[in-house]
């Protein structure tokens, strides 16, 4: 049984549509990368799993239609979701933010544990324990709000555009810990991302998104190999 | 000199009393980032409901314990029905839809209990102690010790609890907050629902000093935000040394300094707020906020 499940999924703000029935599925330990252009739903479709926008259809997680429920309660059942423009507490130190990332847990030995694993992963952190987050340069938020959503001991992360505003250098970075996380610890992630050479470097499967529906799907050595995916998305 | 003494002690006594308020104040801003202008009409809603109790014949300890209950609830109630539609928003509209609950809230007791002022009875004996030529009320003392007492509980909570952590949070940034499953409405709640018990309390303490009337608090709060941002606003610790300054400052001013007297004196807390203010944006012991753009 497959992880995740969005069956015929709409999804608007207000009045007009953003999503027009999408289904996709997503396997337990499985990572899939939504592609697409500005304004296609790729956020749109985080958002509609993670309960901030208002949707139609199905969404199943681990069999149970989480639909309608509200960011709170999905994040208790166990999806983490990494918004775009980086998810973090700015008025709360870097250590603050990972224990709010582990409200729900009880077990505070490996809490411990978790947080010390977090900054193995971004050593930069380290240094920056005590800043407000607020203090801490746009690539560090990016890891802060990654490492924060992985403190919720997650069974799936929605990492939304980590890249963005972020050099190029830093952004490798930031893909660099992710890809290891999911060695490490096989969490199951849906990345948007606009940059697909990163995307790819952590995903198996790729979905595209075309004004709200989807247009192409397959594992991503199949959509290498397509002409019109690669002068669409990896530069030729 | 023992006059000078006498002049501190009284002024550290009305202090304490502006500081009770004044961690209401804190409290709602640290757990929503508010600023609740209706936060002493809430005290003396609830100090009525003790009055209350205690008309009925019932021991004021009842009645305080019956006040608190019932000011919890009260906050919880209006955060949840009314400031709940203004959050998020635009913060100015937040701070008017305050103020109509001030003026509401005063409505609702000056039609049930009228705008009379009433004796109501003290927790502490209405006694007064000699210490070294200085006298010192029990009362004044009785509501020093439980001020301080709340602000220790209130910094223990915000920095060493996980609930705490969940209403800073929270107030930092809700949206954000949910995304690790933080239950935000209920800690919204929760945050005005503390601040208004705590009011109840400073309405039980002062209400024999002041006479309880549905403006008994009105002159209380305008000191109490003077010194909730003159502590910065985030801090139990700044709000309480923040109101024991205002108090001894505004009453050796107004001893020590003819032009200013008694009717002026009002205004010496604002100076001194303003004063420092211009040398210390984010207060006396807030936390300076970092914005990087």
């Amino acid at each position: 049984m497959s992880l995740l499940e969005l069956q015929d999924v709409t999804a608007s703000y207000g009045q007009g549509s953003v999503l027009h029935g999408i289904s996709l599925s997503l396997a337990e330990h499985g990572a899939t990368g939504i592609l697409g252009a500005n304004g296609a739903g790729k956020t749109t479709t985080l958002r509609a799993i993670s309960g901030t926008v208002r949707t139609t259809g199905r969404i199943l997680f681990d069999g149970r239609d989480i639909s309608g429920l509200g960011p709170d309660r999905t994040a208790r059942l166990g999806i983490a979701h990494v918004p775009e423009g980086r998810g973090t507490l700015p008025q709360l130190s870097v250590r603050e933010n990972l224990l709010v990332g582990a409200y729900q847990r009880r077990d505070r030995k490996q809490i411990a544990t978790d947080v010390d694993y977090c900054l193995d992963l971004f050593p930069q952190l380290q240094q920056r324990i005590a800043s407000h987050a607020a203090a801490l340069s746009g690539g560090e938020q990016q890891m802060l709000a990654v490492a924060r959503a992985f403190m919720a001991k997650p069974r799936l992360m929605l990492l939304d555009e980590a890249s963005l505003g972020l050099a190029p250098s830093t952004a490798r970075h930031v893909y660099e810990a992710v890809r290891r996380l999911r060695r490490e610890t096989g969490l199951s992630m849906l990345v948007v991302e606009q940059n697909a050479v990163l995307a790819f470097s952590v995903v198996e499967h790729v979905t595209v998104l075309e004004t709200g529906r989807v247009t192409v799907e397959g594992r991503t050595d199949e959509l290498m190999g397509m002409d019109s995916v690669r002068r669409a998305y990896l530069g030729g | 000199m023992s006059y000078f003494v006498q002049l501190v002690v009284d002024g550290l006594a009305t202090g304490s009393i502006y500081g009770a308020l004044a961690l209401a104040i804190v409290l709602v801003n640290r757990s929503t980032g508010m600023i609740n202008f209706s936060q002493g009409a809430l005290a003396v809603l609830s100090t009525f409901v003790a009055y209350a109790v205690v008309q009925a014949g019932g021991p004021l300890l009842l009645g305080l314990v019956v006040a608190v209950a019932f000011g919890v609830v009260l906050g919880a109630v209006l955060e949840r029905l009314v400031v709940r539609r203004f959050e998020g928003g635009d913060p100015n509209t937040a701070v008017v839809a305050t103020i109509g609950l001030l003026v509401l809230v005063s409505g609702i007791a000056g039609a049930i209990w009228s705008y009379d002022p009433r004796a109501f009875p003290s927790l502490f004996p209405n006694e007064t102690l000699a210490l070294g030529g200085v006298f010192v009320s029990v009362r004044s003392l009785g509501t020093t010790a439980v001020l301080v007492a709340v602000m220790v509980a209130l910094q223990l909570l915000f920095r060493a609890t996980k609930l705490g952590l969940a209403m800073r949070a929270v107030a930092d940034n809700p949206g954000s907050s949910a995304l690790s499953g933080l239950p935000v409405s209920r800690l919204l709640m929760l945050g005005w629902g503390i601040a208004a018990g705590l009011g109840a309390v400073a309405g039980v303490l002062v209400a024999p000093q002041l006479f309880i009337s549905p403006t008994m608090l009105d002159f209380t709060l305008v000191y109490a935000l003077a010194a909730a941002i003159l502590g910065g606003l985030d801090s139990p610790l700044g709000a309480v040394v923040a109101g024991w300054f205002i108090g001894v400052v505004e009453n050796l001013a107004g001893a020590y300094v003819d032009v200013i007297g008694n009717d002026l004196k009002i205004a010496v807390p604002f100076a001194a707020m303003i004063v420092v203010l211009v040398l210390r944006p984010q207060g006396l012991f807030g936390r300076r906020t970092v914005v990087r753009v």
